[in-house]
Parts: C-alpha cells; sequence; structure tokens
C-alpha cells in the first residue's frame, strides 16, 4: 500500500524551501559584503607609539585613536572601514574598495599635528590652540586662490605670538612657519633652501608677519590645490592623532587581483560541488537525490546566516564553504552507511531507516563537537583571514548538523513513509546478495 | 565490505612507517626548515598584473628603475601577465605609493603589495602553534569525556601526526608557507579527529555489545570496527578530496598551497585514522587488560 500523502507533502515541502531560495538567493549574493582580498583595497597593522616623551599608550589612548581614524576614514567617504585594537599596542585597519590607496594610507597615518614655529622650529601654537571644527576650504579674495581658514582659541595669544616673531632680528627672520606633522629634526632653514631651488618644502607655509595681530581668524595660504585644501581642512577638523602609528604589517591588493581571485574560487567551488553531487546521486541513488536537496539548502543557509550576521566574506572563507559542503556530504555517508548496514541485516526499509538515524545521531554529534571546537581556538587565536576562515567553518559544521540531521530525516522520512521504497534495498544501492536473513 | 584484511595484525609495520616518516620530516626541518613566505619573515611582496605579456628582465628593470636591486621575479598566469615579485627589507608607505603609482600608470593596474616585519611574523606562528596545543588539550578533555582517556590519547597522537606530515612535506619538497597554510593545518586538526572519534565511535559501541576478555577478540572487534566504518571513511574522504582537488585546480593562486597543505592533510588524515588511532587505542587496550589481568590474579588466592 502506497501513502501518497506523504509524496505530496514531500513535493510541498520541497517547493516551499525552493521559493525561499529562489526569493532570498539574489539579495544575499548581492549584499554579502566581500573582504579586501576579493574587491580589492588594503589592510595595516599600525603599532601605536607615544609621540610625547613619557606618554603612555593605554586602552583609552587607543580608543580614542581608533575614533580619530574614523572620523579620517569618513573623510574619504569608504564605507564600512573596519577599525581594530589588537593586544596592548596594535591597530589593524581594513579597508576594502578603496578607489585610491595611496591616499588612503597617507590620510590615516598622518599625525595632523598643526604647529606654529619660529625660523629656529621653536613651537609658539600648535594643535590644541586651534577651535574644533574650525577649519575650512575657502578662497581668497583677491586671486581665488585655495585657502585654508582656521579659528584659534584665544585671539590675544595670537597677538603674543606675532609680536614676538615680529621682534626678531636680523630683518627678514619675522616669519611664523606653518608645519603639518613636524617631526624631530626638521630645520626650517634647509627646507627654504629648497623652496628657493623651486622644490617642495616640508612645511606648508612660511608667512611675514608685519604687524602685530589680534584676531582669531587665521588663513593659510599655502601652494595648493582646491581639493588639497579641502582636505587639509577635513583633516583638521577630523583631529589630530594622539599617538605615532608605525606600519608593521600591511598588505593590498589590486581591484583586479580581487575580481580575478573571487572568479576563479567561485568557478572552483561549483566544479567542486558538482564532483561531490554526482559522486552522492552514483553512490546513494534515492539517498543521493535527498543529500543533493539538504546540501543545496545547505550551502543557502550558511550564505543567509552568514548574510543576517553582518560577516565579511574572505578568499579563506570561500574556501571553507566549499570544503564545508565536503564536510556536509560526511554527515549524510554516515547516517546513509548505517541505513544500508541496517539494511543489509535483515531490516525492512522503516526499521532500518530509523535506526540508522537514531545510531548514527550520536556519532555525527561527537565528531562534529570536536571540529567546533577545533574551529573556535582558531576563530580565539586566528588573525583577520584566518578568523574569517574559522567563522566560516563554524557556521558551517553547525548548518550541516542542522541541514543533514533534520533534513534527512525530514525529506528521505517521508519517503520511507510512503512505503514506496519498501523491499527496495537497491535504492538505497544495496545489493540484494549481501543481505543476512534476521 | 567482503574482504578480509587484518588491519591489527600489521599494526607495527604502520608504526614503523609513521616514525620512519616523522624522522625523515624532522630531519629536513633541522637541515632544510620550511621555505618560509614573508608572512612569516621580513620583507615585501608585489604582485603585478598587466595587461600585456611580461619577461623576467622586463620587471627587473622596472624594479631597478625605481631603486630596488635584489628582487625575485616569478611570472604567472595566462601568458604571463602576472608577476609575483618578492624583495627583503619591508617597504616604507611612501615606497609603497610610489610602486602603485608607477605600475599602475606602466601596466593599468594597481598592483597588490605586502610587508611584514619580523616581530608580526613570529607571533603569528606562535599563535598557531599555540592554537594547535589548546586544541589538542581540549579535544582530549573532550573526548576523554565522551569516550575514554585511552581514545583521547591515541586520537590526539594522530592528530599530532596528521598536521606534522603536512608541516613536514612542505619542507621537504620546498613549498612556500604562508598565512593560509596555517589555516589548513588546522582545519586538519579539526578534521582529522572527526575520521577518528568515527571510528572510535564504532568500537565504542561494538565494546558495549560483547564481553572482551582476551586480546585475539580485541583485536577483532577493532578489525571489524574499521571494516564497518570503512566504507564511510573512503567515502568521506574522497567527497572532501574533489573539493579541495577543484580548489587547487581551479582556485585563485594565493589559496594553491593552502589546498596542498589540505590535500596532504587529508590523506593523512584517513590513513592515520585507521592505521594510527586505532592500532594506538589497541596496544593500549591490551596493555590495560594485561594489567588488570595479573592484579586480578594477585589478587584471587586471597578470596
Amino acid at each position: 500500500m502506497v501513502k501518497r500523502s506523504k509524496i505530496v507533502i514531500f513535493f510541498v515541502v520541497l517547493l516551499m524551501f525552493a521559493a525561499l531560495i529562489g526569493l532570498t538567493t539574489e539579495k544575499i549574493v548581492k549584499e554579502t559584503k566581500l573582504g579586501l582580498d576579493l574587491q580589492g583595497g588594503f589592510e595595516v597593522l599600525y603599532e601605536v607609539k607615544p609621540v610625547k616623551k613619557g606618554q603612555k599608550i593605554t586602552q583609552e589612548t587607543l580608543k580614542s585613536t581608533v575614533e580619530a581614524l574614523n572620523s579620517r576614514i569618513n573623510v574619504l567617504g569608504v564605507s564600512e572601514p573596519e577599525i581594530q585594537i589588537e593586544g596592548n599596542n596594535r591597530i589593524r585597519v581594513q579597508l576594502a574598495g578603496v578607489t585610491d590607496q595611496n591616499k588612503a594610507r597617507e590620510l590615516l597615518s598622518t599625525q595632523a599635528e598643526l604647529t606654529f614655529r619660529d625660523v629656529d622650529d621653536k613651537v609658539l601654537l600648535d594643535g590644541s590652540d586651534l577651535e574644533g571644527n574650525g577649519a575650512k576650504q575657502t578662497f581668497e579674495s583677491q586671486n581665488n586662490k585655495p585657502i585654508v581658514s582656521l579659528k584659534l582659541k584665544d585671539a590675544d595669544k595670537f597677538a603674543q605670538v606675532t609680536e614676538e616673531v615680529l621682534k626678531r632680528q636680523p630683518q627678514g627672520e619675522n616669519i611664523l612657519v606653518i608645519w603639518l606633522d613636524y617631526e624631530k629634526g626638521d630645520s626650517f632653514k634647509e627646507e627654504q633652501k629648497k623652496e628657493l631651488a623651486g622644490k617642495k618644502p616640508k612645511y606648508i607655509s612660511a608667512p611675514y608677519v608685519n604687524e602685530v595681530l589680534t584676531q582669531k581668524d587665521v588663513t593659510i595660504t599655502g601652494q595648493f590645490t582646491a581639493e588639497e585644501a579641502q582636505s587639509l581642512a577635513k583633516i583638521l577638523n577630523a583631529g589630530a592623532l594622539p599617538v605615532k602609528l608605525d606600519e608593521v604589517y600591511s598588505t593590498s591588493v589590486g581591484a583586479k587581483f580581487g575580481e580575478k581571485a573571487l572568479n576563479e574560487t567561485i568557478f572552483a567551488g561549483f566544479i567542486g560541488i558538482a564532483a561531490i553531487f554526482l559522486f552522492m546521486l552514483i553512490f546513494y541513488r534515492v539517498p543521493g537525490i535527498i543529500a543533493v536537496l539538504t546540501l543545496t539548502i545547505y550551502i543557502w543557509l550558511i550564505l543567509a546566516i552568514f548574510y543576517l550576521m553582518n560577516g565579511v566574506l574572505t578568499l579563506p572563507g570561500i574556501a571553507a564553504l566549499i570544503l564545508g559542503v565536503g564536510m556536509a556530504v560526511d554527515a549524510n555517508i554516515i547516517t546513509y552507511e548505517r541505513i544500508k548496514e541496517e539494511l543489509r541485516s535483515g531490516k525492512s526499509v522503516l526499521s532500518a531507516f530509523k535506526a540508522g538515524n537514531r545510531r548514527s545521531f550520536t556519532t555525527i554529534f561527537d565528531a562534529n563537537i570536536t571540529t567546533i571546537l577545533a574551529a573556535a581556538v582558531l576563530f580565539a587565536y586566528g588573525t583577520s583571514s584566518v578568523k574569517g576562515f574559522a567563522l566560516v567553518l563554524i557556521i558551517s559544521v553547525l548548518a550541516s548538523f542542522i541541514t543533514a540531521v533534520f533534513g534527512t530525516r525530514l525529506f528521505l522520512g517521508l519517503w520511507v513513509q510512503s512505503r514506496m521504497m519498501d523491499k527496495k534495498p537497491g535504492l538505497f544501492g544495496v545489493k540484494e546478495s549481501d543481505i543476512r536473513e534476521l | 565490505m567482503s574482504f578480509n584484511y587484518d588491519f591489527v595484525k600489521h599494526r607495527n609495520l604502520y608504526f614503523i612507517i609513521s616514525v620512519l616518516l616523522t624522522i625523515v620530516g624532522i630531519f629536513f626541518l633541522l637541515t632544510a626548515g620550511l621555505k618560509l613566505g614573508i608572512d612569516f619573515e621580513s620583507g615585501s611582496r608585489v604582485n603585478i598584473q598587466a595587461n600585456e605579456t611580461l619577461t623576467n628582465e622586463q620587471v627587473l628593470a622596472d624594479f631597478e628603475e625605481l631603486g630596488f636591486e635584489d628582487a625575485t621575479v616569478v611570472l604567472a598566469g595566462e601568458d604571463n601577465k602576472q608577476a609575483n615579485v618578492s624583495f627583503k627589507g619591508v617597504l616604507s608607505k611612501n615606497e609603497i605609493a610610489k610602486l602603485n603609482t608607477y605600475f599602475k600608470e606602466k601596466y593599468g593596474e594597481t598592483p597588490s603589495i605586502s610587508t611584514v616585519t619580523p616581530t608580526v611574523g613570529r607571533e603569528l606562528a606562535q599563535n598557531a602553534l599555540f592554537a594547535v596545543l589548546i586544541a589538542s588539550l581540549g579535544i582530549i578533555i573532550y573526548v576523554a569525556f565522551r569516550f575514554e582517556w585511552s581514545m583521547a590519547v591515541a586520537a590526539v597522537t594522530a592528530l599530532l601526526h596528521d598536521a606534522f606530515m603536512i608541516i613536514a612535506i612542505f619542507s621537504m619538497f620546498r613549498i612556500e608557507v604562508d598565512l593560509p597554510f596555517i589555516a589548513a593545518v588546522l582545519t586538519i586538526v579539526g578534521y582529522s579527529i572527526n575520521d577518528t572519534i568515527v571510528t572510535f565511535d564504532r568500537i565504542r559501541e561494538n565494546m558495549k555489545l560483547e564481553k572482551v576478555k582476551t586480546q585475539e577478540k580485541l583485536a577483532e572487534i577493532v578489525n571489524r570496527s574499521i571494516h564497518e566504518t570503512l566504507g564511510r571513511s573512503i567515502n568521506t574522504v574522497l567527497t572532501v578530496i574533489i573539493a579541495a582537488v577543484a580548489l587547487l585546480i581551479f582556485g585563485a593562486d594565493s589559496i594553491r598551497n593552502f589546498s596542498i597543505a589540505l590535500l596532504i592533510g587529508l590523506a593523512f588524515g584517513a590513513y592515520s585514522s585507521i592505521f594510527i588511532a586505532s592500532q594506538l587505542w589497541y596496544v593500549m587496550k591490551s596493555r590495560q587488560m594485561k594489567s588488570k589481568k595479573t592484579r586480578q590474579v594477585e589478587a584471587e588466592p586471597e578470596i
């Protein structure tokens, strides 16, 4: 007696999954974030060093550095930067999809510490004298040259400074030198020679002071393009970095490389998965078909979970996904082999199915827990791309457990319960001659 | 399975093979060491993608023009349109900017550039070693709790055996070790244990069904358990190997070494769960049985 109702339920459930997968896949595939190894971009690991003597690098300093970096990246207009603090003195920055990598790197690590100095490089004013968010890019009224205007906190202090500069002797040393990121060893006199020789000096500008200025508004007239002036204003507003950043590790991937790696690996994935499907169909017949169904759901489920977790898919991540399919097959194989064994021992299809499911459960459970254990350690100890790999591996194992165990019970169960497969062990890939009498 | 191979009988042969391989591996590691990629050594790597076919001389000339003398160039890709260049010394931010601009202008694509300072590379390797040790410890505890102590020891021995074999073979064939390589080794750690657990699970089950008092009976159970799970072991490893081979042949260049490491690990993983882990457990278990028996014999006269 064949129960057709079970077969109907099977196809209804199948259609429901097909609809779910069909409706969501496009969105998932399009909106899943790709790592910088797949779309181009760069990653830099900075070692944070103190700027001033006696300054200590604490978690607080690291946090404020991350904030400053974040506001700078906003200047770049890159969406979704990844900035993490690592250990006691490191910060990792990952920017995917940056068009101008050179500019971005420069922008990130520059300290943006503006100083006003005299010709002997003595500091007269520094960043702490500037009003927050007071920098703006404008144009000079007479010749339309791009300039940067600043706001000082204290007009009297500026008066003092300009007076001091004005008093300098001999004539011609009444200069206020404006530096961005003055480094120890830089000298105005050296740089001035360069400027006279027609090269670009390291300071931004060096205007003569001809009178005492009691005002809060200061303008910098350097040799800027409008764009340079604008980014200077923005970076000054974003704030100076409280620390010095040294690159200790960096990797950058050209956009073309990323695209190529993505395409190649996805192609490899299709081939690999297709081969696995074929193998399952040939070896396990009807359960093989069920395996192909549950594996398809499994792939969709992983991508969906990854998407919902807002994860970033990296190259090792895709590798883990493809490998995960291979591993997910394992849970199916353990179950089917167990059912085959039960069939060979002479049990009916229904009781072999039940016993096979029950007995394979603990095996699959123990085997998966140990793999998750290893993957969790990998996640805890890995850095960036290895971490991505471990995360996909953990999700894979969980998803494979759910789809293989419960998917098989549901789908294969409906067929078994329909009694259409009764007395047909060949459908499970078992030869009649191998079956022992009970 | 219709054939009847006695796995336990030849156990010493497998032990000898693995011990020999381990000795050879240690020898290579001590003499030749590992060919460390720049992930572990201080240095820089530049990958150039061009729209035209490149030659070694041309790329070297480019780097000389930029002021980098001792660069190593390996051409790759379709029609040699790619070049992988590595050299010692860490590129500064400005040098990277210079390279980016130069090659973008000359060949139309921004290159990929990686630099590492030695401290970071060393830390990575250390962390990986820690990861393997911690994972092993976790697995020992879990298996001892769910199965038994001697199975835990046998399983972890097999696992370390597999991880070591990957490293040894990479040393023998001078394949470059990079960051994804570590991920591959750690994956094998997770995967090989999976294989071993499935076999042990069957041994555990069969041990429950019968009273095992003699060594012959124990050997029979180990053999039977291996035979019963052999179909699954072979099929599973085949499917994963299919996936790994597809990655190796068709995947991106940057995960090639990763796939090679996986393949080696998968093969050894399948081998070790049958020929090492189960046999080790047999040896340990039969010793346990012997010592129990002698204790019983000593205890008997008093009754």
